[in-house]
């Protein structure tokens, strides 16, 4: 009689524990090649443009973009650039949180109820359809030129159609068998959609608001190109280019992909902290 | 055809159950004339070939289908009222666990819905885990478990509320054999203890014989109910039941049954299901649904 043996049977093998420096360890290594190629394409850079003595206007040295960038920094000076990207920094998060919240808002409406997506997706999908640029004037003319809430809107447009159609499908493509499941424990549309559709939907918001991180910084530095207050990223690429500061341009166009990578990483972050269960968080184990 | 008050120790009572599905302007036939009762604490095993309707059957006493014709009587409630009663303890071939909740938040899934109070839910589901001797994981996620280990842990979420009728659609038809007849005298301890009875979807002919108190063989085209046989074999069933006499003449016995009521005629002699075919075939049943 086998009922009796005690212990789990079927067992997987426990998920090995990972210690923390053995872990820093494999992540240093991850990381090793890339790296690698980014000191090298540097490095590169930094000889062949010193070789063929490119003029600093066509493209400047990374050492020169550096000193630029290092001489430019201080608030006050003439192209401030802490400053700025702080600016610019605070206009994108802003726009993501704008264009996240009604996202998800809209995406919560449409999949609760089928009429509310028959009016509301053609109309997300025709937002979404129109090149960013055309909602620049429109946006400083409503909240005004020098108004941050201008260019955050320019990012919550470009963040808000991914989230939605994102979180929709989150929300929908639940196994039949779950649903089948909370229907015989005789469960409401409300506590399915508490329990199952909105957890089920957190990998597919995560997805949409690390696009979002991106599409933001793009939204409000498209928006500062066409006016806005001085001390802002987009400002300060079409001043310094055309004061043929190249070397700050770059400077500027170095801390935008900074500032990309913050929010990027801001939001990888908290992603792992939310859903640790999901497939490309789990840290060792089976996968 | 009766129509007096089931009496207490009926289950569940089926009368002229039929079941159509409509596509568009063509309706296919799933399920005709379904009779059958199945007594409190009875386990009963529904077998037959893919396309045999046993799977819809099985979702019209959940009351997950409607019938297209007859009565679905739950104790003495209609399906409806007994599904919204809690009732029913529904077990999928997929063991369909939420990946972001622990095993322990898994199957205290039921009862956060029926609104039993935390520290209540906490233990129940504690003592229904050491049930199927998962007490050592109740902090592991469903991905770090093995097949058969999730599977114990849908049937230990199924069992928290104590439903009056458990309901299993081919549960371990995605196990290996070894797993699966582990599963088999798991599920029948579970079984004896609870006293809880069971409707159980299987393609395999063995396994129907070893768990059963009656085989109910179906045949296709369209879904009906051939024959029921009973399992004369003796309580509590082991290793042994496996190997004796007796067990091989029932597990012939339903399999000429299920021949018989085949119109060709042993299309599906062998236990295995998994031929190509039939999983389309179930495919194409599921869709219809």
């Amino acid at each position: 009689m086998t009922l009796a043996t005690a212990g789990p049977r079927g067992l997987a093998e426990p998920a090995p524990s990972v210690s923390t420096v053995e872990r820093s360890r494999r992540v240093a290594l991850d990381l090793l090649p890339a790296a690698l190629v980014f000191v090298g394409v540097i490095v590169a850079w930094e000889v062949i443009v010193g070789a063929l003595e490119l003029k600093a206007f066509i493209l400047p040295q990374p050492s020169a973009i550096v000193a630029a960038l290092g001489a430019n920094w201080p608030a006050g000076g003439r192209f401030a650039l802490s400053t700025s990207a702080g600016a610019t920094l605070i206009e994108a998060a802003g726009g993501l949180a704008i264009g996240t919240a009604v996202g998800v808002g809209v995406a919560l409406v449409s999949a609760r109820w089928a009429t509310a997506r028959g009016v509301l997706l053609p109309l997300a999908v025709a937002a979404g359809a129109v090149p960013i640029i055309a909602f620049a004037p429109l946006f400083n003319n409503w909240f005004g030129v020098l108004n941050p809430l201008s260019k955050a809107m320019m990012a919550a447009v470009l963040v808000f159609f991914p989230m939605m159609a994102n979180v929709i499908r989150g929300l929908i493509q639940v196994p039949p068998a779950a649903l089948e499941l909370m229907r015989s424990y005789a469960a409401s549309d409300w506590t399915i959609l508490r329990l199952v559709r909105i957890p089920n939907a957190l990998p597919y918001f995560f997805t949409a608001l690390r696009l979002g991180a991106t599409l933001s910084l793009i939204g409000a530095v498209v928006g500062e190109y066409f006016g806005g207050a001085s001390f802002v990223l987009g400002r300060i690429v079409v001043q310094s280019a055309s004061a043929l500061r190249y070397d700050v341009t770059w400077a500027a166009i170095l801390l935008m992909a900074g500032t990309g990578i913050v929010l990027y990483a801001a939001i990888s972050f908290i992603e792992r902290l939310a859903i640790p269960w999901y497939a490309t968080n789990r840290g060792g184990g089976r996968g | 055809m009766t129509s007096d008050p089931a009496p207490a120790s009926v289950a569940v009572r089926l009368a002229g159950v039929d079941k159509v599905f409509k596509t568009g302007d063509k309706a296919t036939t799933a399920l005709v004339g379904i009779d059958l009762e199945i007594l409190r604490g009875e386990f009963i095993s529904l077998i037959g070939p893919s396309g045999c309707g046993k799977s819809t059957l099985l979702r019209i006493i959940a009351d997950l289908i409607d019938p297209t014709g007859g009565v679905v009587t739950i104790g003495g409630k209609a399906a409806a009222e007994a599904r919204q009663a809690r009732d029913y303890g529904m077990v999928f071939q997929a063991p369909v666990l939420f990946d972001w909740r622990t095993v322990e938040d898994n199957v205290r899934l039921p009862l956060e819905i029926m609104g039993w109070d935390a520290a209540r839910r906490n233990a129940r589901a504690r003592e229904m885990l050491e049930l199927v001797e998962l007490g050592d994981f109740l902090g592991h996620y469903p991905y770090q478990l093995s097949g058969g280990m999730q599977q114990r842990v849908a049937i230990a979420r199924a069992l928290t509320f104590e439903p009056s009728i458990l309901l299993m659609d081919e549960p371990f038809g995605a196990l290996d054999e070894m797993t699966r007849e582990r599963m088999n005298s798991e599920v029948l301890r579970i079984w004896e203890r609870t006293g809880t009875s069971i409707v159980f979807v299987t393609h395999s002919i063995p396994e129907a014989v070893f768990l059963s108190s009656r085989v109910v063989v179906m045949s296709a085209r369209p879904g009906r109910i051939t024959n029921v046989v009973a399992i004369d074999l003796p309580q509590p069933r082991n290793d042994e039941t496996r190997e004796s006499t007796r067990y091989f003449e029932l597990v012939t016995e339903v399999r000429e049954a299920l021949r018989a009521g085949e119109p060709e005629g042993g299309e599906h002699g062998s236990d295995d299901a998994a031929s190509l075919t039939s999983a389309d075939q179930a495919r194409v049943e599921d869709g219809i649904q």
